[in-house]
């Protein structure tokens, strides 16, 4: 059965000044899967991830997110689209100036008329999902790095998304926490159905959380697939950023 | 989303998502308050989907019947729907965490501490950093860094001479213009040159050229220290074994020392120019008049008066815009925050040095 779309990029080029940046990128991502993006320092992830959020234009090629191409929208159109979006970025990217839980709630109280009793409730109960609700009522500023992530991905899941966007959401974890936000991704996946593309260097979380890849090297797409045959892609590029995978313990893994 | 009532029972049909969850529990509460004391069941059969905005507006609506004795029931939902619930359906009940309350005497005697350990006793404890290395360091050519006392000084001083010269010009010109009408009834028009001359030189030509650098300099000193804190800037040269107020806040202490004295000079020239200007156009007082007149008034202790308050005012507008920008807390907006306040209070300092010094060199 052909599987539901969410993401469809087609020929995307991007360039800055005269560096091309991606080349005739082109890939799907499937409804309730999670679809990692790959790739070297320098490979044009970000400029890939920050394209399929409308950040920067589409000047060649498409991109289609939930149906729609992004290029064709109208402003009020490109807000819906966010509203059905959540994006979280690799810094947290929280307001410094708002408690957790009033970052959590902006969507909420700014997209929604639901009373300010009933949002509090639903922040606290977000919060608890990523384990933070003693944070409510402090500032990022008083978080750690992995406390901020959190945080972050409350935020980025408070409207019950269909679509997550997460960029290097395990960059500066431990393994142990790590391993927690991996988990999360993978219940709100499995237990929401949401779909989520996820920008990411881990490999251990690719393992843990991948159901198909899109590897980039040098702006160009190396390899798409099921993670499975990535691990067994005869593209130098792709061979060489799972050699990691070859130590004894992985391959027990793979087994 | 459509509520009915069917043999006892409210059956919920349709979505009970974020968009519908805000009039369901609104209208249900308001229909339902009036009712009896007895316990409710949703059936939620026919129900097609929730999120959880809609699962927390039943429990929303729990919590406001509870305090009736009264308790709803959720039946018959199906598997999709109670995955949710399951999910999302708090097992407890919420306790947020209370925001911290300190009373009115807590708050006023913390923030008289705050002031004293977090301001004053800081700031010396800074400013006696700060000096300490910029002498130290004027001995030390091997530690400064190449071409930064000239690049901050071309910031500092260069930069401001042309808005110096040209607001200190206007306002001699306005002195002289104001008093002209004054000086001519009392057939004093000669002491026109005195009123420019020691008004400008012992009061304006310092004060407003102190208020410009506050202004253009130490705003900029604050927003820099503050970013490079932000950004970690700063951590990365303590960890390289740097001082950062070595490296960044003494370079810009030995240029505006520096540059001060000069732009007050040109402030002076300027504004007795302008002066000048007005007391030829209203008081026919010809320029070799008030050059005549001018050296007969003038003393050296302006001068040396001008010298002292330059390196002062200097002085607290580094130190200020530098205290400011390493307090920063809470990202962009701490920086904007911590700017504001840089000017504001290196503007009140140095009005308050002016006053101060003024009594002194009266």
């Amino acid at each position: 059965m052909q599987k539901q779309k969410v993401v469809e990029v087609s020929g995307l080029y991007a360039a800055f000044e005269h560096e091309v940046v991606l080349k005739d990128v082109s890939f799907t991502a499937n409804k309730g899967e999670v679809t990692v993006i790959l790739g070297g320092s320098g490979s044009g992830k970000t400029t890939l991830f920050r394209h399929l959020l409308s950040l920067y234009p589409v000047k060649r090629g498409s991109v289609r997110v939930l149906g729609k191409d992004v290029t064709t929208l109208r402003e009020v159109e490109q807000v819906e689209l966010y509203h059905q979006m959540g994006v979280f970025y690799q810094s947290g990217a929280l307001l410094n100036s708002l408690t957790v839980a009033e970052n959590v709630a902006l969507p909420l109280a700014q997209h929604s008329d639901l009373p300010a009793e009933l949002i509090d409730e639903i922040v606290y109960m977000k919060l608890g999902l990523v384990n933070l609700s003693h944070a409510f009522h402090l500032y990022p500023s008083q978080l750690s790095g992995g406390m901020l992530k959190r945080a972050a991905l409350a935020r980025a899941i408070v409207m019950d998304p269909p679509l997550l966007f997460c960029d290097e959401p395990g960059a500066g974890l431990d393994p142990v926490s790590l391993e927690a936000l991996d988990r999360l991704i993978l219940n709100l996946k499995n237990k929401l159905g949401m779909s989520i593309i996820l920008v990411t260097h881990e490999v251990s979380s690719i393992m843990r959380v991948a159901n198909r890849v899109v590897f980039l090297d040098k702006g160009v797409v190396a390899f798409e697939g099921q993670l499975v045959e990535a691990l067994h892609s005869d593209h130098p590029a792709v061979q060489e950023f799972f050699s990691v995978m070859k130590s004894d313990s992985m391959k027990e893994l793979l087994k | 989303m459509l509520a009915r009532f069917e043999s006892g029972c409210l059956k919920l049909s349709g979505r009970l998502t974020v968009n519908e969850a805000s009039v369901f529990s609104t209208e249900f509460l308001r229909e339902y308050r009036a009712a009896p004391d007895r316990s409710l069941d949703f059936d939620l059969s026919a129900l097609e989907a929730i999120d959880s905005a809609g699962v927390m507006a039943l429990f929303y609506i729990q919590k406001k019947l509870d305090e009736k004795g009264q308790r709803i029931e959720l039946k018959n939902a199906p598997e999709n729907i109670s995955d949710k619930i399951r999910l999302f359906y708090p097992r407890d009940e919420i306790r947020m965490p209370p925001p911290s309350q300190f009373g009115w005497f807590e708050r006023t005697g913390d923030q008289v501490h705050q002031f004293f350990t977090a301001y004053v006793f800081s700031f010396i404890v800074l400013a006696a950093n700060i000096f300490y290395w910029g002498i130290a360091d004027l001995f030390r050519k091997k530690v400064r860094r190449k071409g930064e006392f000239v690049h901050q000084s071309v910031l500092i001083g260069v930069n401001a001479v042309f808005i110096v010269v040209f607001l200190t010009f206007v306002i001699g010109y306005v002195i002289a213009l104001h008093s002209a009408g004054q000086l001519r009834s009392f057939g004093a028009n000669i002491f026109i040159v005195d009123l420019v001359v020691f008004s400008i030189m012992s009061q304006m030509g310092p004060l407003i050229t102190a208020i410009l650098v506050a202004g253009r300099s130490g705003s900029s000193i604050a927003a820099e220290v503050a970013t490079m804190k932000v950004t970690a800037e700063l951590d990365a040269l303590k960890t390289m074994g740097l001082n950062p107020l070595r490296f960044v806040v003494v370079p810009k202490l030995y240029a505006c020392m520096f540059t001060m004295p000069f732009l007050i000079v040109f402030a002076n020239v300027a504004g007795i120019t302008g002066g000048a200007l007005a007391s030829s156009v209203y008081l026919d007082i010809t320029p070799e008049i008030f050059i005549n007149r001018m050296q007969d008034i003038m003393m050296s202790k302006d001068l040396y008066t001008a010298l002292v308050k330059s390196q002062v005012y200097a002085a607290l507008i580094v130190l200020t815009g530098s205290f400011y920008g390493l307090r920063v807390e809470r990202g962009a907006e701490g920086v904007g925050r911590m700017t504001t306040m840089a000017v504001v209070v290196s503007i009140t300092l140095v009005i308050l040095a002016d006053s101060i010094l003024g009594v002194i060199f009266y």
